[in-house]
């Protein structure tokens, strides 16, 4: 029961918070100057057309009605038409999603394979040169965002040394015949080396520059409570049983230290998910993010409105996910 | 364990002075733009467009650091570009830490239905992208200092409140807090004179990382071209022209790069070396 009442809470305070969202973006953005539909009319339109067009989009309604008639169009799925590609809203954006998952779970990835290295390296030499190097690397790696650190990878890997591709997701002369918009994925599926390959090396960079911040968060936390774990008594048993040092770490410290750090990782996961945006622009990746600033660009108010809120249910939905692993994970919440 | 804690000692007292070094350069640097700068940061030189730094073959030993496409001094407009990042850093993380911390402290001691609603309003803010938030800001209000400092305040408060109503809620809870009461100090007393001072030691810690942020937040706001506006040198604009123009002149991205790595790392690593500092376990 209690278990019950606990989802039922959450997804109510889930509910309240993508309302607030939708809300607040839809005040913050009709309050942009210039007219977006006077944008989108070709020169010598009458003011006739002008007003058509603004019924047509429903900026003529007060603010409350607008909101209403799109909530009430979300609810069935529609978000709108995009005002300056005259395209649905939700296709829009479903066609540009995949790209950004793809993008976000790669630099995951690379996070929680960097700092699971990293924190093991720390645990198993600690308290020594190579551990006060890990510490120092960890501070400079968390302070830099991920922005700079993209500029940095750009310099190194794409220009001083110019390995991998450093603007778009893939090199438009393939043959591009994907069923869907998860190239990647799809690659791998259908053993296309030659187009994964070339996904990986468009991908390598924005996602590492998205996952280098993560990894230094992963390795340090989870050194911390590897560390602690390491004076628990049923791992002093375990290693008087004989076991290695390394058997000790991996089979039983490691699992009791891991819960501390996926809570970690999930909100830290939504502010990669965040840090996609500035990222894909510099890196010209054609996902979500360079859509929105596009969109901003362009004062597209369904389209940035339709964004903004598939952000926040991305951001949600993470931490939801989260919580539920937290549960299942640990037996002290299970029984309690 | 004695050992240990005099090596982080020393590791956390070079690490503030290095920090500080930086950041007391730069602010140098910064004031006396008008009178170091060797050219003017705006003076275009059509013919002397993309010129390198002056240990590269085929330099002018006028520009130092070199010339972007339209000829302007690179290192000039570094040392102006200084200014708008100082001075963005100061009061964008000022107005920040204000708002913030007074959001923080009311939830965090007053709880009840101002808890409620501003703990509602961090979780609204949560689940925005912060660097899209910051574009749609801007793209509302149009560009200049004014409304940059405005975005990073309307972003970033949730930093301090969120930290702050922890503090301030555990500090709540302490003895000292009944007995100031039962000495019957009202509530508000209580707040500002009592649990205040205990969280200023984390605010300052905050503020000095939210100066880090509000330089790169700005550098993003400029490199999608929505900052300042053009005729102002700064180093997010300079790094957005120097990434077009990366095969031929990497200097135009690298010199002012270096200039807000050594700040953003500065600030932060001044934040870490004030928390420890302020840390009793390691005092």
């Amino acid at each position: 029961m209690r278990l019950i009442r606990q989802i039922l809470l959450r997804m109510l305070t889930t509910a309240v918070t993508l309302i607030g969202v939708a809300v607040i973006v839809f005040v913050v953005i009709r309050v942009v100057p210039g007219n977006p539909i006077a944008m989108m009319l070709p020169p010598g339109a009458t003011d006739e057309d002008v007003l058509r067009l603004t019924a047509l989009y429903g900026l003529d309604k007060s603010l409350p009605q607008q909101f209403l008639i799109w909530a009430g169009g979300v609810l069935h799925g529609d978000f709108g038409t995009s005002i300056t590609s005259r395209q649905p809203v939700l296709a829009l954006v479903l066609d540009r999603l995949p790209a950004t998952l793809e993008l976000s779970i790669m630099a995951l990835v690379i996070a929680v394979l960097i700092g699971g290295v990293v924190a093991l390296t720390g645990t198993r030499s600690r308290d020594s040169g190579i551990e006060a190097a890990i510490d120092i690397g960890n501070g400079i790696a968390l302070s830099i965002p991920d922005f700079l650190w993209g500029l940095i990878l750009i310099l190194l890997f794409g220009v001083l040394l110019p390995v991998f591709n450093i603007s778009g997701r893939i090199t438009p002369s393939l043959p591009l015949n994907f069923v869907t918009n998860f190239y990647l994925f799809e690659s791998i599926l259908r053993g296309r080396p030659d187009l994964w390959l070339d996904l990986i090396s468009h991908m390598f960079l924005p996602s590492l520059a998205l996952a280098i911040p993560l990894s230094a968060i992963i390795g340090q936390v989870l050194k911390q409570s590897l560390k602690e774990t390491m004076h628990l008594d049923y791992v002093t048993l375990s290693r008087t049983k004989g076991y290695g040092e390394n058997h000790v770490i991996l089979r039983e410290a490691l699992p009791n230290a891991i819960l501390p750090t996926l809570t970690l990782v999930g909100v830290q996961f939504t502010f990669l998910i965040g840090g996609t945006v500035i990222i894909e622009r510099l890196f010209s990746y054609e996902g979500l993010g360079n859509l929105a600033i596009d969109a901003v660009i362009n004062r597209d108010l369904p389209l940035i409105q339709g964004i903004v809120i598939l952000f926040a249910v991305i951001f949600t939905a993470v931490n939801l996910v989260v919580d539920l692993l937290y549960a299942v994970l640990n037996p002290r919440l299970r029984h309690g | 364990m004695a050992d240990g804690r005099g090596t982080i000692r020393r590791r956390a007292g070079l690490r503030l002075w290095l920090a500080g070094g930086w950041l007391a350069l730069l602010a140098l640097a910064a004031i006396l733009a008008p009178w170091i700068a060797p050219a003017d940061p705006l003076a275009q030189d059509l013919l002397g467009g993309r010129l390198p730094p002056i240990w590269v073959r085929g330099a002018d030993p006028q520009y130092l650091l070199g010339t972007d496409s339209l000829g302007r001094d690179v290192l000039s407009r570094i040392l102006w570009g200084a200014r708008i990042a100082l001075i963005v850093a100061a009061l964008a993380g000022t107005a920040t830490a204000l708002i913030g911390a007074t959001l923080g402290l009311l939830a965090g001691f007053l709880r009840g239905w101002v808890d409620l609603l501003i703990s509602r309003l961090i979780d609204i803010w949560m689940a925005f992208p912060p660097v899209l938030f910051s574009i749609l800001l801007i793209a509302v209000t149009g560009p200049g200092l004014g409304p940059i400092i405005l975005a990073i305040v309307v972003i970033d408060w949730t930093r301090f409140a969120r930290v702050v109503r922890a503090e301030a809620m555990a500090q709540g809870a302490m003895d000292y807090v009944a007995s100031a009461r039962v000495a019957g100090r009202g509530r508000i007393g209580t707040m500002l004179r009592e649990i205040l001072p205990n969280v200023v030691p984390t605010i300052v810690v905050l503020l000095t990382l939210e100066m880090g942020i509000s330089v790169i937040v700005e550098a993003i706001l400029s490199f999608v071209n929505l900052s300042i506006s053009t005729d102002q040198p700064t180093w997010g604009g300079m790094i957005a022209e120097g990434r077009t123009s990366i095969h031929q002149a990497w200097w135009v991205l690298v010199f002012p790069l270096i200039a807000l790595f050594l700040t953003v790392l500065s600030f932060s690593q001044l934040g870490e070396g004030l928390k420890d500092r302020f840390d009793p376990v390691l005092r």
